[in-house]
């Protein structure tokens, strides 16, 4: 029973960020009908905007102190962080928050990478066979992966959540459970603020006129264009919206797993098979199935499971979505006609 | 008394609350021409998706020699020798005029699987004959090395026309066979209608102009809001009241 | 109708003859070494196989690499334990990569469109995924499956005794490393090119195209499509599986990364580069990727400084960092920016462009200004 919960939860964090990536690639599909490939690669830098912020705070003011020598003889360098001593110990919490405190410049740089993606190069795609799209978004990613290994190398850079959230929750004594089951502080913020992100995005959606002209025009752009509505800058604004959508799963999600360059990559296949299973074109498919399949994976890693079924939870994700595939042909929650040709 | 090839029995089709097709019943004579007419919106078209598969009727059958068409896929219905021109010309616009026509040329009789991947197509020149004569039939000799895609829509109604008679179905059906044909090309393909019918083909066409209507058809049916209010031949429908008023309360 | 005269024959010797000769005419491009000139060949096969499916019924798969690995798989395997004789390896490959073609495109195409795509990329993830993980025994994981002296190679040990270093692949005792591995290949690609040019030309093909151009005509034609579709996949898995084992020939060991989905999209990449749905396009894909990818990635910063030495020294500064980007390590970078410009701008690839070029030059008038001169890798 303890273990099963564990695994449940185990499950959130990682159901979490495939929603939230899965939601930005659906809502791209939904209204501008582009299957953007380079959605991983917008995961993938808004990680890496909380890298750089990190990095920028942990720039350092090197001090040579001749009164200490190390071991080799030479003076100590004391180094501090310029942040700090300026700041002080607001620079020090400055640091410690910086995770969670780059979420402030990760939604302008994501908006305005996103707006720049739609206005450069995806609206001339709108009218282009999906292959096509495929490709071209395909090659971008690429381009955005290797300029940011260029810079920033090929290895995973760990980042650290604050010290505040830094040791693991006892959950099972707060249910008055065992208390064996303990759970990182970390990841249930994460899932919390997948699902604030989630109802934002929703309410976005279902209670702002801007937002009701988006569902229109996933039902029919072409209508909501003879209406006289400027479909192309709203088109603009939910690319941005899932720019920053994807931005901000990656940039929260950076102390789970240390960012490297292709992660992007890594989660925008798992990302599809959860937009499919869910079901082309459904935001509330999109975001069942990401928590579905994360918990489903954290489950398929059990060593009970795995040791009946050795390397199941390599390929339980892989495995769901052919299932569903072939048995229901348009996903969880997908609407008749979506790519069917 | 003709035999009867084509039975549609009890047909009923509707989407979500509109009723497309109510108590359909229709029996096309083997030989015969039977026209369809009938208003924009009547379910002409629908009648035919169920025929050829593309539709599943809610209930109700689609016999044809015997064999319940609503069973089967549409290409076990093609190769039962059904054939079909849509009211939107569907053909192959990558291709060539010659390839549009040899594809169907090649879609074997049995409804066997058959590779051949080393047979050279420049080889099979009893195929080839049969498709530069089925172009010819049509018109559209002089044009087959053009791509498909640039045709005129009524060019392009003539090719499939002859996609379809390659095959020599049993059962052609047509779906407003000349709409967007200059009046020339309209009776040029009534005149190939006309030829066809002198081999025996059984054809169902549904059309809006009456002029070709009336020189092609042996036996008419009205088709009003998914119901068959009148059938019989073209003097028995020229004088029934009933038609009129539907056409007429149909413009209102 | 007469009979045309026949242009295979002329077709066959015109390409033997150049895939024979390319250590001659690729020696002033700098690329007559042999492990270059196998990879050409073995792509080209690859690429040419893909295209039999993605370019003649249109359905683009996202997980060719699975088959290609399996090929180098199975071919590694027979090395092992069988012979160092390269045919019964061929064989192997072929009918392992076969049989899971069959069975993956008995599955995945039972969709279309984006969803095939999808199907595909799983089941080659899945592959990737299990291949390091529970199937190491098969795949020896990370590492990569190799030849070991242990390896029984019962076959080789009738005839003769095991020498004292690893064996060489070889084709009835000749050793197919280097120049004698490149024409190996080569002869096996001629073979290739016959068959994809007599699939091209025949019945099979021709419905292949209707299908990519219309599967709702062809049902109402009286074709069932899959049986054709599940054919065109399972013989361009097998292509795919003949150049995972010509790598292994060339280089007996398999690694995982081979069944990469990367490589899947290298495959893609090659194919839409040089021209989707032509002869010999998706061929010249491969060899100007091939050819790129070994000159760029060779590059680095001091050779580079050598090239820019002629600039002021802050220029040469600035110009070494900015081109630094797009070579060695950042070759990638370059293979991306490449694949953007061809879908943006010469959807055709190569042969468009080439095209576009002929028309103009013949007095057609009707290149549109795009068609900028793109770089011809052959003839």
């Amino acid at each position: 029973m303890d273990a099963i919960l564990l695994q449940f939860l185990n499950g959130l964090d990682k159901g979490g960020a495939y929603a939230l990536i899965a939601l930005g690639l659906t809502l791209v599909f939904g209204t501008l009908g582009v299957v953007n490939f380079a959605h991983g690669a917008l995961f993938m830098l808004g990680a890496f905007c909380a890298v750089t912020f990190n990095k920028l705070l942990n720039l350092e003011q090197v001090v040579l102190d001749e009164t200490q020598k190390t071991a080799w003889g030479s003076a100590l360098e004391i180094r501090t962080p310029y942040v700090e001593t300026l700041f002080g110990d607001f620079g020090h919490f400055l640091i410690d928050y910086s995770v969670p405190i780059s979420i402030l410049i990760t939604i302008p740089v994501m908006l305005l990478i996103g707006i720049a993606m739609e206005r450069g190069l995806i609206k001339y795609f709108y009218k282009r066979p999906h292959a096509d799209q495929i490709l071209v978004t395909f090659g971008l990613a690429i381009v955005i992966q290797e300029i940011v290994k260029h810079y920033f190398g090929a290895n995973p850079i760990p980042q650290s959540a604050p010290e505040i959230v830094a040791g693991s929750a006892n959950i099972g004594a707060w249910f008055g459970l065992s208390d064996n089951i303990v759970y990182p502080w970390w990841r249930l913020v994460y899932f919390g603020f997948s699902a604030f992100i989630i109802a934002a995005v929703f309410s976005f959606l279902q209670f702002t006129t801007y937002g009701m002209v988006v569902r229109a025009g996933m039902r029919d752009s072409e209508t909501v264009g003879l209406l006289g509505i400027n479909i192309q800058r709203r088109f603009t604004v939910v690319f941005g919206l899932a720019a920053v959508v994807a931005g901000l799963a990656g940039v929260m999600y950076t102390p789970i797993l240390p960012p490297d360059y292709h992660m992007g990559m890594d989660f925008l296949v798992l990302s599809f098979v959860v937009v499919v299973v869910g079901g082309m074109g459904s935001l509330p498919g999109a975001v069942l199935a990401g928590f579905l399949l994360g918990i489903l994976q954290s489950f398929a890693s059990m060593n009970e499971i795995t040791s009946i079924f050795p390397g199941i939870d390599q390929i339980i994700i892989y495995l769901v979505a052919v299932v569903i595939l072939l048995t229901m042909p348009r996903g969880l929650l997908g609407r008749e006609g979506v790519m069917e040709e | 008394m003709k035999n009867s090839v084509l039975h549609v029995t009890d047909v009923h089709k509707s989407f979500g609350g509109l009723q497309a097709l109510s108590d359909v019943d229709l029996n096309v004579e083997e030989g015969t021409t039977h026209a369809i007419i009938g208003p924009n919106g009547a379910g002409k078209s629908t009648l035919l998706n169920v025929c050829v598969g593309r539709l599943k009727p809610d209930h109700g059958h689609v016999v044809f020699n015997g064999e319940v068409l609503d069973e089967h896929t549409p290409d076990e219905i093609n190769q039962l020798g059904v054939s079909r021109v849509f009211q939107t010309p569907e053909i192959f616009p990558d291709l060539t005029l010659l390839e549009n026509v040899l594809i169907p040329a090649f879609a074997s009789r049995d409804g066997s699987f058959s590779l051949r991947p080393f047979s050279k197509l420049r080889k099979e020149t009893e195929i080839r004959d049969r498709a530069e004569q089925a172009l010819a039939d049509v018109g559209l000799a002089a044009l087959k090395d053009r791509e498909a895609a640039a045709l005129s829509r009524g060019d392009k109604r003539r090719l499939e026309l002859a996609m379809c008679l390659i095959q020599q179905p049993k059962l052609l059906l047509l779906d407003e066979p000349t709409a967007g044909m200059s009046r020339h090309d309209t009776n040029r393909t009534v005149d190939l209608l006309k030829t066809i019918k002198a081999r025996g083909m059984t054809k169902v066409i549904i059309e809006h102009d009456m002029h070709v209507v009336f020189s092609l058809a042996d036996k008419i049916s009205v088709l009003a809001q998914g119901k068959i209010i009148a059938s019989g031949t073209p003097d028995e429908i020229k004088g029934n009241p009933k038609v009129q008023e539907a056409y007429l309360g149909g413009a209102h | 109708m007469k009979q045309i005269v026949s242009r295979e024959p002329f077709a066959l010797l015109a390409f033997a003859v150049v895939i024979l000769t390319m250590p001659l005419w690729l020696t002033p491009l700098g690329a007559n070494y042999p492990d270059l000139l196998q990879k050409f060949a073995i792509f080209a096969i690859f690429a040419m196989g893909f295209n039999i499916l993605f370019g003649l019924t249109g359905y683009l798969s996202f997980g060719h690499a699975a088959f290609l690995g399996v090929g180098s798989y199975a071919a590694v395997w027979s090395f092992k334990l069988f012979t160092m004789n390269v045919l019964p390896a061929i064989a192997f490959g072929m009918a392992f990569s076969g049989l899971f073609a069959l069975l993956i495109g008995y599955v995945s195409l039972r969709r279309s469109g984006i969803y095939f795509s999808i199907l595909t990329l799983a089941f080659a993830q899945m592959c990737y995924n299990l291949a390091y993980s529970v199937l190491t025994p098969i795949t020896n994981g990370e590492t990569g499956l190799q030849l070991t002296l242990q390896d029984p190679r019962i076959i080789d040990r009738i005839f003769v005794e095991p020498g004292p270093g690893l064996p060489e692949t070889n084709l009835f005792g000749i050793d197919m490393s280097g120049y004698p591995g490149f024409y190996f290949c080569a002869v096996v690609l001629i073979i290739c090119f016959f068959i994809t040019r007599r699939i091209f030309k025949s019945p099979f093909g021709l419905t292949l195209r209707g299908i990519k151009s219309n599967q709702g005509r062809m049902g109402y034609t009286g074709y069932s499509t899959r049986p054709y579709t599940l054919a065109a996949f399972v013989i361009s898995g097998m292509f795919a599986g003949l150049a995972g084992s010509l790598l292994a020939v060339t280089d007996p060991l398999a690694g995982a990364e081979r069944l990469q989905w990367t490589a899947s999209g290298e495959v893609v990449l090659m194919t839409i580069l040089g021209g989707v749905g032509t002869l010999i396009g998706p061929m010249l894909g491969a060899w100007i990727i091939k050819y790129f990818e070994n000159i760029f990635s060779s590059f680095n910063k001091s050779t580079l400084s050598e090239i820019f030495s002629f600039l002021p020294e802050n220029l040469q500064a600035f110009a070494v960092d900015i081109s630094s980007l797009f070579v060695g390590e950042g070759w990638h970078l370059t293979l991306g920016l490449l694949f953007m410009l061809v879908v943006i701008f010469l959807p055709g690839g190569v042969m468009e462009g080439w095209r576009r070029l002929v028309k103009r030059f013949s007095g057609g008038g009707g290149g549109s200004p795009e068609s900028a001169p793109v770089p011809q890798a052959a003839e």
